[in-house]
């Protein structure tokens, strides 16, 4: 029934992981800058399903009890003599900048005063798992609003360099030559180096998305350049050409739809390489910075060594890039594949 | 022959030239100059400023910046460092030493690794060794470069079996030549390691597919059936016919190698380049940021030019080729 089990099976997981990531409202127990200064990296609580007394009981968890002055691992205790509940589909009035706000619906939490923090807390108390998921928005966002943007700067000048040639293509080409001289990393610090430093988090988001979006434009050029190159000889486009077709009709009725193949396959392989360097320049602070989550910022705080050492759920947004890049990879893979049957790859 | 090395040359002059002039071109596209954060900083006297003003030309056009520059790249400077208070080229050349050491060895480990894999996976296509290559090199290629290197230096201080970052120990300036060079290789290790790790899945299938297609040839199953062995026929027939694509592999490698090294360099706090554009770039320092990307290019460019050089020295076809 379904031809290609990989291509829709890695389709629906990335649809469903982004799915996730935009619902965070609703998904994460917390706002991501609400802070618990009392129980700052916290590890992760357990679910419990058997009570002290050894009966089976409806899952609960136990609250962190700070022992002494120490934090980190080995500085909670479970403190199972006051447990709640865990609830699914509660209510909770978010706490912002001490302003209450407005009661949103989430899909699990615990009752007042009680916390739950099913992936730990970080150094200012904020819950990780909410932090992953409103991270998420970040770093994929800026993943695939980078893809998209680099990707139709590509098009546009793969198709003109291809289909116009001559002087153009020399020109678009050694200009796509110049930007793949330099390494690609360096290349985005050099734009970077000269952009203003300390910006609020939308503008770093939309400033990193046109950074990465810009300069990432010469490699899908010369792919798109290739094919555009190949089909423009076909017969059809001959024949529509001898009918007196304007370029832009050709292009856009003829040629695109034989690049657009292509381009997706190279968009599935692109996002992943932008998700990272969004990570990695919020992770070196030169990205969004905190208190916004970004997957980059989260392990930040890991580049000090006594939060390396011992707080490993830390690792949780670097850990979560790993089953998202393999998804992308195998989805491009089987894009790849369909492409070899059709007889469109090179 | 000379010709076409000439042209070739000529390109590359091109090329580094056209790289210097989009960096100049970034800094000009700046809101604010670093002349006020300069002004600022109680440590460089209004009359220094002056000074530093009129030699490099701050408040003048881009192209007479651009002059001024290329001057004192002339007298080996490379401009001059607004935060160190010092010409350039002093500060970059021990950095660009260390990463080098680095991504040489990095890059070395990682050939040594990936061609015996790949030829592995490639003579044994579709029994379990392929498909453990496969798997294991398809993971290795969704992890990102930040958690293998923040994974290893934990796992450093965890065992506290190696040194956790930076290049050498204290006491290193007095120890002997033997146990300064064990010092450092110790040193090495993991940020060679994180390189290694990174590098290798894209070498490997690389490797792999290029074996592939050559075992698959005709002239494969003419040695076969002459009854040459099969690990003579890997390593002695098959692997140079297929070093083509490897070579130019070799070149592209070191720019995702110098890519991965900036960061890894940062985590494993390891004296290069990378951190010291990141500071540069913290900081404000214009001409070690355009120093920095100019021996990156560099370096790129001499790769490629190392591997054309070797391609015409190891594959015949493409030297009788040439007129």
């Amino acid at each position: 029934m379904i031809k290609n089990p990989k291509l829709w099976l890695s389709a629906v997981a990335l649809a469903l992981i982004h799915l996730l990531v935009i619902g965070a409202g609703f998904f994460a127990p917390y706002d991501p800058t609400e802070q618990n200064r009392d129980l700052s990296m916290a590890p992760p609580m357990r679910i419990h399903f058997v009570d002290s007394r050894g009966h089976l009981n409806r899952p609960f968890v136990c609250p962190w009890v700070a022992e002494g002055q120490r934090t980190g691992p080995s500085g909670y205790v479970e403190d199972c003599s006051k447990v709640s509940a865990l609830r699914l589909l509660v209510r909770r009035q978010p706490v912002r900048n001490g302003k209450t706000m407005l009661a949103s619906l989430h899909l699990f939490g615990v009752d007042t005063p009680a916390r739950i923090f099913l992936m730990g807390t970080d150094d200012y108390g904020r819950d990780l798992l909410s932090r992953l998921l409103y991270g998420g928005q970040t770093s994929l966002g800026a993943g695939l609003l980078a893809a998209g943007l680099s990707l139709s700067l590509g098009l546009l000048l793969g198709c003109v360099a291809g289909y116009f040639g001559s002087w153009t293509d020399d020109v678009i080409m050694r200009g796509a030559e110049l930007f793949m001289a330099l390494p690609w990393i360096y290349l985005l610090f050099a734009v970077r180096a000269f952009l203003p430093l300390h910006l609020g988090a939308r503008q770093a988001f939309l400033l990193l998305i046109g950074v990465i979006g810009l300069t990432g434009w010469a490699r899908p050029a010369r792919l798109i350049r290739g094919v555009v190159l190949v089909a423009r000889q076909r017969g059809y486009v001959l024949a529509a050409r001898g009918f007196g077709a304007s370029s832009a009709s050709i292009v856009l009725r003829h040629i695109l739809p034989e690049v657009s193949s292509v381009a997706l396959t190279q968009a599935a392989l692109l996002v992943p390489q932008y998700i990272l360097a969004e990570v990695t320049f919020s992770f070196l602070g030169l990205g969004v910075g905190e208190p916004a989550p970004s997957w980059g910022n989260m392990l930040a705080s890991l580049q000090t060594y006594s939060v390396l050492e011992g707080h490993w759920w830390m690792f949780a947004s670097g850990l979560a890039l790993v089953p998202i890049f393999l998804l992308f990879y195998w989805f491009a893979d089987s894009l790849q594949g369909r492409l070899q049957v059709l007889g469109l790859s090179r | 022959m000379m010709s076409a090395v000439a042209s070739r040359f000529a390109q590359t002059l091109l090329l580094i030239f056209g790289v210097s002039v989009l960096a100049f071109l970034f800094i000009d596209l700046a809101p604010g100059t670093y002349l006020e954060d300069m002004r600022l900083n109680p440590q460089i006297s209004p009359r220094t400023l002056a000074a530093l003003r009129t030699e490099y030309g701050l408040d003048r056009p881009l192209a007479v910046r651009y002059a001024i520059w290329l001057r004192s790249v002339a007298r080996g400077e490379f401009g001059f460092s607004f935060a160190y208070n010092s010409p350039v080229w002093p500060l970059l050349k021990t950095r660009a030493w260390n990463t080098l050491i680095l991504t040489v060895t990095a890059m070395m480990c990682s050939w040594l690794i990936a061609i015996p894999a790949g030829i592995l996976a490639a003579a044994r296509v579709d029994r379990w060794q392929d498909r453990i290559s496969a798997v294991s090199t398809t993971f290795l290629l969704a992890t990102p470069d930040v958690l293998v290197g923040l994974a290893l230096l934990a796992f450093a201080l965890r065992t506290r079996w190696l040194p956790s970052g930076g290049m050498h120990t204290l006491a290193s300036t007095e120890m002997g030549m033997l146990a300064y060079m064990k010092d450092l290789l110790l040193h090495l290790v993991l940020p060679v390691m994180a390189l290694t790790l990174g590098a290798l899945p894209l070498l490997v299938r690389h490797v792999r597919s290029a074996m592939l297609e050559v075992l698959t040839s005709p002239f494969v199953l003419a040695t076969r059936s002459h009854g040459i062995s099969r690990a003579r026929i890997l390593f002695r027939h098959a692997l140079p016919a297929a070093a083509n694509p490897l070579i130019s592999l070799l070149g592209v490698s070191i720019g995702t190698l110098l890519s991965g090294s900036l960061l890894i360099e940062v985590i494993m706090s390891w004296p290069g380049v990378g951190p010291m554009l990141l500071q540069a770039v913290l900081e404000r320092d214009p001409y070690i940021v355009i120093a920095a990307i100019m021996f990156s290019t560099l370096l790129l460019i001499a790769g490629n030019l190392l591997a054309d050089a070797l391609l015409y020295l190891v594959d015949p076809r493409i030297r009788r080729t040439e007129p």
